[in-house]
């Protein structure tokens, strides 16, 4: 797919990616607000400029892979896949619901583009690595890895275990990039348990670091060219977002981290991003 | 007693010349022949290549051999993303390590996804001895029977664990393969039949069946020595080294002609061999039984024979259980 250049249209992208976010959480009355929008820029970035792949072709062997890892944002990959072309937008509104291939959490290639299942976090940071591992070390090829990880799933022992892992093998073909929104379920990262440094703790662990601002499409694919031009480490890339963005309600509120806007409102977030009739 | 010839078993069978292997062994051996013959095949360990004897191929492919560190969740997730990228990869660990510490990834990673991964959990049951309860595998057949897409394979002996570890590679999807520390005898030869999914009649008899699987299989059979020479009355004996899909159908129709049923396995008698076959048999023959395994209880450090015979997993409380459930028919 050939990237996209022009930041106006990325937005635009990114822009009908959050609608269709709300769009599917008001339909399926389940599932978690805050995350996919406060991605939505990030998603947009990877699978419309920075990604080597074929929508057309999901399963093509030298694609590049994205792994969600933080599997409860999956509204904003659904939404991001469709809007590529993997699979038409009617199945969106299916999310959550029976017979969906739209699962709560995600299946493995339960339709195009679902690299892996995920849902108990730390697992497909694992996997990610195990991924990046095997292509670049058994298959001697140059294919780049993408883990989406969250600040939530720092907690788990098991991302650290792949961390150091990675920092083992010096793995050139993966990036990790984290949500810092700085909130999880029960309330604020730094109140549940604290991550900072956190910056420090993954160099510490032998990664590069970068921070970008993960509302800012342009920050986001330059940090990720430069990720892709460091061989000598894992890159960690921190986007700091602002949970629930474009919806001014939910924006920086935990509460919205695993909960689905009713109808009204849903509609005053589609107004908020830019729906002027209900639809 | 009436061991069937189509077995092919030892012929030092109940002779003191019987060969003596640990079944870890077979699995080294396994891994070394499947990386002659497939290059996708590769192998992952947490920080025990020698004792679950992955070291051998560890030295005869140095590429494809990935040490982990003692990080198990790590293992079975970065297991799952070799499996698509193509490989075909064995996890080796101790088994209450991997599948118990990383169960959910088990589940979740692998098994959810169907993911070809190959996990091999060493050191099971209580003949691992001295190490004590934390690390004698007692409830692993349960946990990993109980998943969705997983096949469970317990192996009699060193020579049917390559068979098995060879049989899984050559079968797409998630499977575990369980296997012990200690030497035990080595009964089946390479001539006898192995099939994922087809249990072994090793000897037949109308009087009572007796299931097994792992080492506990040739104490099944020295018990129904004991019960063909001291009490007159035929076992009939069967190898059921896959706990899923378990095979059902030979399983109840040995039910049927014996009409009682003993179990052996060297696991907690809850949730193992016993349950499965208690299920199989609840539905479509149900018949008196009888459970011999760990009696819901932790184990202790010791010999592997004494905590054996404390525990009541001996060929003694075979006989027992069988005669006791004769009585019940």
């Amino acid at each position: 797919m050939e990237p996209i250049t022009d930041i106006k249209t990325l937005k635009a992208k990114a822009n009908a990616i959050r609608q269709n976010i709300i769009r599917m959480l008001v339909q399926a009355k389940s599932g978690h607000s805050a995350g996919p929008l406060g991605m939505a820029d990030v998603f947009t970035a990877l699978y419309f400029n920075i990604l080597n792949h074929d929508p057309r072709r999901p399963y093509w062997r030298e694609r590049d892979r994205v792994i969600l890892s933080c599997g409860h944002i999956c509204p904003v990959w659904y939404a991001t896949l469709a809007e590529a072309g993997y699979f038409p937008k009617r199945e969106l509104w299916t999310l959550r619901t029976l017979g969906t291939k739209l699962q709560g959490h995600p299946e493995y290639r339960s339709i195009a583009g679902v690299e892996a299942s995920a849902g108990p976090l730390g697992q497909g940071v694992s996997l990610a690595v195990g991924m990046a591992y095997a292509l670049r070390n058994f298959a001697k090829s140059n294919q780049q890895i993408y883990v989406i990880s969250s600040d939530g799933e720092q907690d788990e022992g098991q991302t650290w275990e792949a961390v150091m892992f990675a920092a083992k093998h010096k793995l050139p073909n993966l990036t990790m990039i984290m949500d810092r929104n700085n909130i999880q379920i029960d309330g604020n990262t730094e109140d549940i348990m604290p991550l900072e440094p956190i910056r420090a703790k993954y160099e510490a662990f032998n990664w590069h670091v970068i921070e970008v601002d993960g509302h800012n499409i342009q920050a986001v694919i330059d940090a990720c060219a430069e990720a892709k031009a460091i061989v000598e480490k894992p890159v960690c890339i921190i986007a700091h977002t602002i949970p629930g963005k474009g919806v001014k309600f939910m924006e920086g509120k935990f509460e919205w981290h695993g909960k689905a806007p009713n109808k009204e409102e849903a509609a005053t977030a589609l107004q908020q991003l830019g729906v002027t009739s209900a639809a | 007693m009436r061991i069937s010839p189509k077995q092919k078993l030892s012929k030092n069978l109940f002779s003191k010349k019987i060969a003596m292997a640990a079944t870890r062994d077979g699995y080294g051996e396994a891994l070394v022949a499947l990386g002659e013959k497939n290059d996708k095949v590769v192998v992952l360990c947490g920080d025990l290549a020698e004792s679950t004897r992955s070291r051998v191929f560890a030295e005869t492919f140095p590429e494809r051999f990935v040490e982990v560190g003692v990080a198990e969740q790590n293992l079975a997730g970065l297991a799952a993303g070799m499996a698509f990228a193509g490989y075909i990869p064995f996890m080796s660990s101790f088994a209450v390590f991997s599948p118990g510490r990383n169960w959910d990834q088990i589940r979740v990673s692998i098994c959810y996804a169907k993911a070809n991964v190959k996990i091999a959990g060493g050191h099971a049951g209580i003949s691992v001895g001295p190490d004590g309860a934390t690390h004698q595998a007692m409830e692993d057949i349960a946990i990993t029977r109980v998943l969705p897409n997983m096949v469970v394979v317990v192996p009699a002996d060193s020579v049917e664990t390559k068979k098995a570890a060879v049989a899984i590679a050559e079968r797409e999807g998630p499977a575990y393969v369980r296997f012990g520390r200690p030497a035990v005898p080595v009964f089946t030869t390479q001539k006898s039949p192995f099939e994922i999914g087809v249990a072994n009649v090793l000897s037949s008899g109308a009087d009572v069946t007796i299931i097994a699987c792992g080492p506990m299989v040739y104490t099944s059979l020295e018990a129904a020595l004991v019960l063909s020479k001291k009490h007159k009355l035929r076992a009939e004996v069967i190898n059921c080294h896959t706990i899923k899909p378990l095979d059902a159908k030979t399983i109840v129709n040995s039910a049927r002609k014996t009409g009682a049923v003993v179990c052996a396995e060297e696991h907690q008698i809850h949730g193992g061999l016993g349950s499965a076959v208690a299920e199989a048999l609840a539905e479509h023959a149900p018949v008196p039984m009888r459970f011999v395994g760990m009696p819901d209880a932790f184990g202790e450090s010791g010999e592997a024979g004494a905590l054996l015979e404390k525990y009541g997993m001996t060929k003694e409380k075979i006989v027992k259980s069988a005669l006791d459930v004769i009585q019940q028919k």
